[in-house]
């Protein structure tokens, strides 16, 4: 059981900066998630905390250790790895229990403790078998065993998912997530899908360029994201972000589009009052777009029209993408709603939710 | 040999069972057929290249004219009867197509090898079983000379005491050392560079080379010279003296040709080694030795017994170093110089025929295994 914490971490590679400047606090029991786009540094500041890299600058520390010049079978962490990094020529059980042998641990407590995990994870039948002879779900598990039976103060897991098919990798992650709360220790997870960032983690942690943007759970972080960068990110479709200007008219404040003009509501009247005139990117989730009919009561709805470009049907929901002028965005539409291309649709903009930047720093105006 | 055929399905090869099924003296024909279009390149290559050596010896033309035409000739003609044999089977059916077209490649090839493979190694133990001068047939007798004889005795002991377990096992340790230190540091080019080129100089060149090294005369000696001056001592006849372990000093010789070879493979096969597999060793709680000894060391094994046999096989047949360096004198003879000194020297045909089928049985388990080895590694 251990806190993990980032003190002003950089890593170089010459002139490259991978990670820049990494402050943050992970809980102890907590599960974080490192999150963004393929070379944000995300891997390398677990690779870091792993030992598998050395720190350019700054510390880490693990409980209140400070372990930059500790080397990695020292630090008291498990890793599971996106190839999942299993030994050949070892069998199932083998694999397990190698960490436990080179600590000299007595034969019974590794056979204990490799028949536990292996129990948990379902693999007791195959704890005689060479990795090469298991599917990649199964490899998935014994790379996860190894880790539980170190019984260690932190997880770090980079990319575990990634190579499994979309079915097993959403069966696995509610597995992750259930191992994490037996098990009660701080799981460090490294990945570049949202979607298993929003459903796995406590807290989130969105990294882009070797930067840190933002640190919230997983709700705060989709209602109130920092910037364009993270807004864009989270949330799948992605938020629609248009150039806008707040205009003053009829004694109102509008956000103006060009091709459409909205009323801002009440609720954000400090932000109209302070930043009117001047220019911004607004941002909608395609969610807060909705045709009049099934607008959902209770919100502050503004009204615009659109040309309907496509329809994607989902069953449960409709994506639509949608013309204004030449910009295109996506609605998520009711079922019910008839939806036609090249038709003209009606639409209500709940204004309560909408997010507006700054169009130069791109930052979250406040 | 189905790529060798049209890829297309009416000219897929006809089955085995197929083949049998159209009764015995089909299968002889096809066989005989088979044969004679194998045979068939090699024989007119062979006569129309004598035609053309004969052709040639005897006309004015200047040598340079001379040298072209043969060339033309030699290559062209092989070229050229390739096509016209192949020509002659396109114009078979397509079952008998099927049949014989893979030999039209192949079968040269075998023929080839066979004449000056197979055949040489027959005569051999053949004239193994006769006397020195191959008219007297005296079965096993030579045979019985050889195991009892004091020379060949110390030739099998330098062979297999010494030469296989110092020669090749140093060679494969430092081979394995330097491939890993080497992977580990910024001047790996450099490093490998210069301990693969000794495998640049000849056999010959190196005796040689280490010859001068071991000079009595320390003005030579480079090792006498420093002998000498730390020790006080008179210079040394390394490679005459201190019997048998004069022949480390031959030895050497040997590592030091090698080492590059093993270390090259050895390289390769450690930046084959997946690094998460490693770190996660290392994660895991392994010493940079336990990640050696229990991770990458099993995860080369098949490249390890590879080079380990490769080498035991060329040490087998260790030759030239012993023969420039001290002539096999001194108790370092080997079984190949045996055999040299039995056939050149005192002309023993017998003897010296028994000597090398004695060196190729103890080969071939090692060639074997090394196959095996290939095959499971899909090396070939």
């Amino acid at each position: 059981m251990a806190s993990v914490s980032y003190q002003n971490v950089y890593k170089r590679w010459g002139d490259v900066v991978a990670v820049n400047d990494l402050t943050l606090e992970v809980a102890d029991k907590e599960f974080m998630v490192f999150v963004g786009p393929s070379g944000c540094g995300k891997s390398t500041s677990l690779r870091l905390l792993a030992g598998l890299e050395e720190i350019s600058d700054g510390q880490i520390l693990i409980g209140d250790r400070v372990v930059n010049d500790v080397p990695p079978k020292d630090r008291d962490i498990a890793m599971v790895f996106q190839s999942y990094a299993l030994y050949p020529h070892m069998s199932v059980f083998d694999n397990m229990a190698f960490g436990l042998k080179l600590r000299k641990m007595p034969k019974d407590e590794i056979n204990r403790r490799v028949k536990e995990a292996a129990d948990i994870l379902g693999i007791s039948q195959f704890l005689d078998r060479k990795p090469k002879a298991l599917s990649g779900g199964q490899r998935q598990r014994v790379a996860v065993g190894r880790a539980i039976v170190r019984d260690p103060a932190v997880f770090l897991f980079d990319e575990p998912l990634s190579n499994l098919d979309a079915k097993l990798r959403v069966q696995t992650r509610a597995e992750i997530t259930k191992l994490w709360q037996r098990l009660g220790t701080t799981f460090i997870y490294v990945t570049h899908d949202q979607v298993e960032a929003m459903t796995m983690a406590t807290r989130i942690a969105v990294m882009k360029d070797g930067i840190l943007q933002q640190v919230d759970t997983p709700q705060h972080l989709y209602d109130h994201p920092n910037n364009v960068f993270v807004a864009g990110f989270i949330g799948s479709p992605s938020m629609n972000f248009f150039d806008a200007t707040l205009v003053e008219a009829d004694g109102k404040v509008w956000v103006d589009g060009g091709t459409f003009r909205l009323e801002m509501p009440a609720v954000h009247n400090e932000i109209a009052q302070k930043h009117k005139g001047k220019e911004i990117i607004f941002g909608v989730r395609p969610e807060d777009i909705q045709t009049r009919i099934y607008a959902p009561p209770g919100i502050q709805p503004a009204y615009m029209d659109a040309t309907i470009d496509v329809t994607e049907l989902m069953g449960n929901e409709i994506f639509a993408y949608l013309l204004t002028g030449k910009k295109t965005f996506v609605a998520r539409l009711d079922p019910r709603t008839q939806a036609h291309v090249g038709e003209n649709l009606d639409l209500v903009v709940a204004m309560d939710k909408i997010h507006m930047f700054d169009p130069k720093t791109e930052a979250r105006l406040v | 040999m189905e790529q060798l055929t049209d890829p297309t399905d009416k000219h897929r090869p006809v089955g085995e069972k197929e083949v049998k099924s159209k009764g015995a003296l089909d299968w002889l024909a096809t066989n005989i057929f088979r044969l004679l279009i194998s045979l068939f390149v090699p024989i007119v290559t062979f006569i129309g290249l004598y035609l053309g050596f004969i052709f040639l010896r005897d006309s004015a033309a200047p040598k340079g004219v001379t040298a072209i035409v043969a060339i033309i000739w030699g290559v062209g003609g092989v070229a050229a009867l390739y096509l016209v044999s192949n020509w002659l089977v396109e114009k078979l059916n397509d079952e008998w197509r099927a049949k014989i077209q893979p030999f039209v490649f192949v079968g040269p090839a075998v023929a080839i090898l066979f004449v000056y493979l197979l055949y040489p190694t027959i005569a051999t133990f053949r004239l193994s079983l006769f006397d020195r001068n191959g008219e007297i047939f005296v079965g096993l007798q030579n045979y019985v000379d050889i195991f009892t004889n004091r020379s060949m005795f110390v030739a099998f002991r330098n062979n297999i005491l010494l030469w296989i377990p110092f020669g090749a096992l140093f060679t494969v340790v430092l081979g394995l050392l330097i491939a890993v230190l080497a992977d580990r540091s910024k001047y790996e080019r450099t490093a490998k560079a210069l301990i693969f080129m000794p495998m640049a100089i000849s056999m010959v060149g190196a005796a040689v080379i280490w010859n001068m090294i071991y000079d009595v005369n320390p003005n030579v000696g480079v090792l006498n010279w420093i002998y000498t001056n730390i020790t006080g001592n008179n210079p040394q006849a390394w490679t005459a003296s201190n019997q048998p372990w004069n022949n480390l000093f031959l030895i050497v010789v040997m590592i030091w040709l090698q080492t590059g070879f093993a270390m090259v493979l050895f390289s390769a096969a450690i930046k084959g080694i997946p690094s998460d597999i490693t770190e996660a060793a290392r994660v895991d709680g392994a010493t940079e030795v336990q990640v050696f000894f229990r991770i990458m060391i099993p995860y080369i094994s098949g490249t390890i017994i590879t080079v380990t046999t490769t080498v035991v096989i060329f040490t087998l047949k260790i030759f030239d170093v012993v023969q420039v360096m001290t002539g096999g004198q001194f108790d370092t003879q080997v079984i190949a110089t045996q055999f040299y000194r039995e056939y050149f020297t005192s002309r023993n045909s017998g003897l010296a025929t028994a000597i090398a089928i004695v060196l190729l049985i103890t080969v071939i388990p090692v060639m074997i295994y090394n196959l095996k080895q290939f095959r499971e590694t899909e090396a070939f």
